[in-house]
């Protein structure tokens, strides 16, 4: 009788993927495409052979380490908008470094290169936070202004200053990286590099901090009741600007590990949107780190998808940033009808209406059923 | 047979104007998953009756309110009105009969004033391109000075105490212009003047409309009530005529079985002094100096109560302590040291024990599991972790224990804090403040709003921590549980010391006259 809970958070998720299907279908539908064929190569192509399941797998990994990033800093109570400024301050920060490692052993050069990524992005998230701890900023201002101030100064940095001096055409990008600092591909061939290795740790690491240690669990508290917290005697704002700059150094580390595995080099646009996308992989597995692993598969998959639609089909490539965006809505969608107390009443009434009177009912023809045999 | 929309929008036409001559509910019955809330009730109220709902938390008072209110549809049975049944939708149906309720949660928008809040249920008010705030100033005004109830339309609601917001819901349930008021207990924060007046209020009230009234005080319920109904467990145990039964037989058929009040019987106690506090200044959200001079001294092994309405300093004065606002002069000293704008974690390090307010947003966090709550103050002690790694084992027997020795009626220590019921959390950050072996306890309104089981647990554990030699500031506005429970009597009014008692020396008459600010000495 008690699981008409279940049943209905089954019931809502299953009728949310249905209409971003059919609302998606409505709109390639609208750009001249054919539905069923746009969807089968979203969903097929993946697992055609191993090299385009690395492409996946090598989307997956940006998206996660800022995932895992965002997913701290919400449960502590603040919201980074701002993963895409922090990973261009990391990407610049990395790439400073590792245009310089030639002589320096991989294994210093490396851990190196994501060091400075993550302490940059640090820095970069250290601002929204300390501006909210302490001033009661909007951390939404702040982030999102500060994307534009480091795409801005990133643009500048890979124009005049690193610069490829080899450079002739006039493209602002930097050399490429010291061989050293570069991540190594498992296979040859295919995109996949070490960065997974590093992923997978973070998903470790954050799993441990936020439900393992002291630190999460205040983060935690202060984030779920900011005033129970501070009753209780934690110190809200230190542990808001922590988890703000975690958050950052995970955006940095996600850009240090995109340009050593896969650019090589410091380009425009490098970031490729993932510090937004990231925001809704962190949503979309539920801000927990074993959750954010699936939905950073599944997002991989959409942006691989880009790739193809455009080389197999007449569909643009920005239907799926469009899809996306409807999921993004869905799940905002979803997530306060799976809350709704009135609807889910409602849900009951309609499907598991067993009133007392139903219930009396079945007791007696049990009991007469028993009474006969 | 359910009335027809038309139906029903015909006779709210009909009805406005109409005195509601009697509400009926027969054979209510409501089913939330695993509970049965409401089984098979039947209530009748007659025109100028007053109806008094009693029972314990988790009886099913409230929710059978929330039917009638048309919050919720019951599973089965009818609801009639004069005769007719009717079948509400929602509370604008509700409304539309004129039967308004003040909850025991308020209502309100806090980061709206008091007459917003009160425009927002007054259709009347609203014009198509503005609202007529003139009019609802106006009704304010007149239902104030009517009903004596004060409130300042200008202030907002939250920077208002819980017995002023109590007072806000009142005059905006009478601004609607209910004629059939249900009331989940309305005395919970008033002096015993105002109850008293409230109550004549109430007596009034009732030659001109009907009132259900859900309470824990049994006094109320025999001074002010014809008619008592008995709940428990969804079911209505009991239901007769006030006036032939005493409070402690009522008292005995709420509970099931015969209740005794705890009482405070020992000597006062000639401890060391635990936290002295002098010529304290605080100011409140609003900017005006909540302390003004303040001066008080509770000794270890002590309770000192301190007696006031609610919105006279108490929140800033158990603020200030706790290194939660920031004290603008004066000092506190905590056993020698002194405490004034140190941070809370300071504060709660020298052994400061803090029962809050609000116990919903600042005694737990709500979405957390018991067992988090429980150690929420406690996470970095070596009990509990070791190099900030949390020690499970120790977290989960340490939880296990506190729910057993504080009887936290819970399936499992791993559900979120807010799901529980009031004397539940209550117990929860009981549990947490006294399984830290505080020197010193600061108590705001331990027993609001719960039923008299938990409120007597609750009194009971303060008394054996006055044993232990602790020292307890209680602050409340219960004077009964005051009187029964402090060495001294503190009362506070408009941020200072009205004047210090001896227990003997106290009764509520006297404490009431204090608490309204007259000077004994005038």
């Amino acid at each position: 009788m008690n699981n008409y809970k279940l049943w209905y958070k089954v019931s809502v998720i299953t009728a949310a993927i249905l209409i971003a299907l059919v609302v998606g279908a409505l709109i390639i539908l609208a750009v001249g495409g054919s539905v069923f064929e746009t969807y089968w190569i979203i969903i097929s192509m993946p697992f055609k052979n191993m090299r385009s399941f690395c492409e996946v797998l090598t989307r997956m990994i940006p998206l996660m380490i800022i995932a895992l990033g965002i997913s701290v800093s919400s449960r502590s109570g603040i919201n980074n908008i701002g993963a895409e400024g922090q990973m261009y301050m990391g990407v610049i920060a990395s790439c400073a470094i590792a245009l310089h490692c030639d002589g320096i052993p991989r294994i210093i050069a490396i851990p190196l290169c994501i060091l400075f990524g993550a302490i940059a992005g640090a820095a970069y998230g250290f601002v929204p936070g300390f501006l909210k701890a302490k001033l009661e900023v909007s951390e939404l201002l702040s982030t999102v202004m500060l994307n534009y101030a480091a795409a801005q100064f990133y643009l500048f940095c890979i124009r005049i200053p690193m610069l490829d001096p080899n450079e002739k055409t006039g493209t602002p990008m930097t050399a490429r990286i010291s061989s050293n600092a570069t991540l190594t591909k498992f296979i040859k061939g295919a995109s996949l590099h070490q960065g997974i290795i590093l992923a997978a740790i973070l998903v470790v690491l954050i799993y441990i901090l936020l439900f393992k240690t002291t630190w999460g669990y205040k983060m935690r508290a202060a984030g779920a009741s900011e005033r129970a917290a501070r009753y209780g005697g934690i110190n809200v704002s230190r542990y808001l600007i922590i988890s703000m700059m975690i958050s950052g150094a995970c955006a940095g580390m996600a850009g240090a590990v995109e340009l050593m595995g896969v650019q090589g080099r410091a380009m425009e646009g490098i970031t490729s949107g993932y510090g937004f996308s990231g925001i809704v992989v962190a949503l979309f597995g539920a801000l927990h780190p074993i959750g954010i692993i699936p939905a950073a598969f599944f997002f991989g998959i959409l942006l691989y998808s880009q790739v193809n639609l455009q080389i197999l089909t007449a569909v643009p490539p920005n239907l799926v940033s469009t899809l996306q965006g409807l999921i993004i809505l869905i799940i905002v969608a979803v997530q306060m009808a799976i809350n709704n107390p009135y609807s889910q009443e409602r849900f009951r009434k309609r499907f598991f209406s067993r009133t007392i009177q139903d219930i009396r009912n079945t007791s007696d023809i049990c009991a007469k059923g028993a009474k006969e045999a | 047979m359910p009335v027809s929309k038309a139906g029903t929008l015909f006779i709210v036409e009909h009805m406005n104007n109409e005195r509601i001559r009697e509400l009926k509910v027969e054979h209510i019955t409501k089913r939330f998953p695993g509970v049965l809330a409401s089984d098979d009730i039947s209530l009748t109220v007659g025109e100028h009756e007053i109806l008094a709902l009693v029972g314990e938390n988790g009886a099913g008072k409230t929710t059978l309110m929330n039917i009638i209110m048309g919050l919720y549809q019951p599973d089965e049975g009818h609801i009639y009105i004069n005769g007719e049944e009717v079948n509400f939708k929602s509370p604008n149906d509700a409304f539309a009969y004129g039967i308004g309720m003040v909850h025991q949660q308020y209502m309100l928008v806090p980061n709206m004033t008091v007459l917003e809040n009160i425009t927002l249920g007054m259709k009347e008010s609203w014009r198509t391109t503005k609202i007529d705030t003139a009019m609802v100033r106006t009704r304010i005004a007149e239902i104030s000075r009517k009903y004596s109830l004060h409130v300042d339309p200008d202030a907002f609601v939250w920077q208002l105490s819980v017995g002023e917001q109590q007072r806000v819901e009142l005059v905006k349930t009478l601004c609607l212009g209910a004629k059939f008021l249900i009331l989940d207990e309305p005395t919970s924060a008033l002096t015993p003047q105002e109850t008293d007046e409230l109550i004549r209020l109430l007596d009034n009230m009732s030659r001109e409309l009907s009132i259900i009234f859900i309470s824990h005080k049994l006094n109320e319920v025999k001074a002010l009530s014809h008619k008592v109904s008995i709940l428990r467990h969804g079911r209505v145990v009991f239901n007769g005529s006030t006036k032939d039964y005493s409070p402690k037989e009522i008292a005995a058929l709420m509970t099931g079985h015969e209740v005794e009040t705890t009482e405070n019987t020992e000597s006062p106690c000639e401890g060391a002094p635990a936290l002295t506090i002098k010529n304290l200044c605080v100011r409140s959200d609003r900017g005006f100096l909540a302390l003004d001079d303040f001066n008080l001294e509770v000794r270890q092994g002590e309770i000192v109560g301190l007696a006031g309405v609610s919105g006279n300093g108490q929140r800033e004065l158990a603020e200030a302590i706790n290194g939660l606002r920031k004290v603008e002069s004066g000092s506190i000293s905590f056993f020698g040291e002194e405490i004034s704008n140190k941070t809370p974690h300071e504060v709660i390090g020298l052994g400061m024990g803090y029962i809050p307010e609000e116990r919903n947003t600042e005694g737990i966090v709500p979405s957390m599991s018991i067992k988090e709550n429980l150690i929420l103050k406690d996470s970095e002690a070596s009990r509990f972790s070791k190099a900030h790694i949390l020690k499970e084992k120790e977290i989960e027997d340490y939880a296990q224990a506190a729910r057993k020795d504080f009887d936290i009626r819970s399936p499992h220590i791993n559900i979120a804090a807010g799901s529980l019921s009031g004397g539940n959390i209550q117990k929860v950050i009981l549990a947490r403040e006294i399984s830290r072996n505080p020197k010193f306890l600061v108590c705001v309104y331990p027993i609001r709003g719960l039923d008299m089981g938990a409120a007597e647990f609750i009194h009971r554990q303060l008394l054996d921590l006055r044993k232990k030699g602790v020292g307890i500031l209680l602050i409340s506005e219960e004077l009964e549980e005051i009187m029964n429970l402090s060495d001294r009597i503190a009362v506070i009014f408009k941020g200072r010391t009205q004047k210090v008692l001896m227990r003997d020396e106290a009764n509520s008459s006297r404490l009431g006259i204090l608490m309204a600010g007259v000077k004994e000495d005038e």
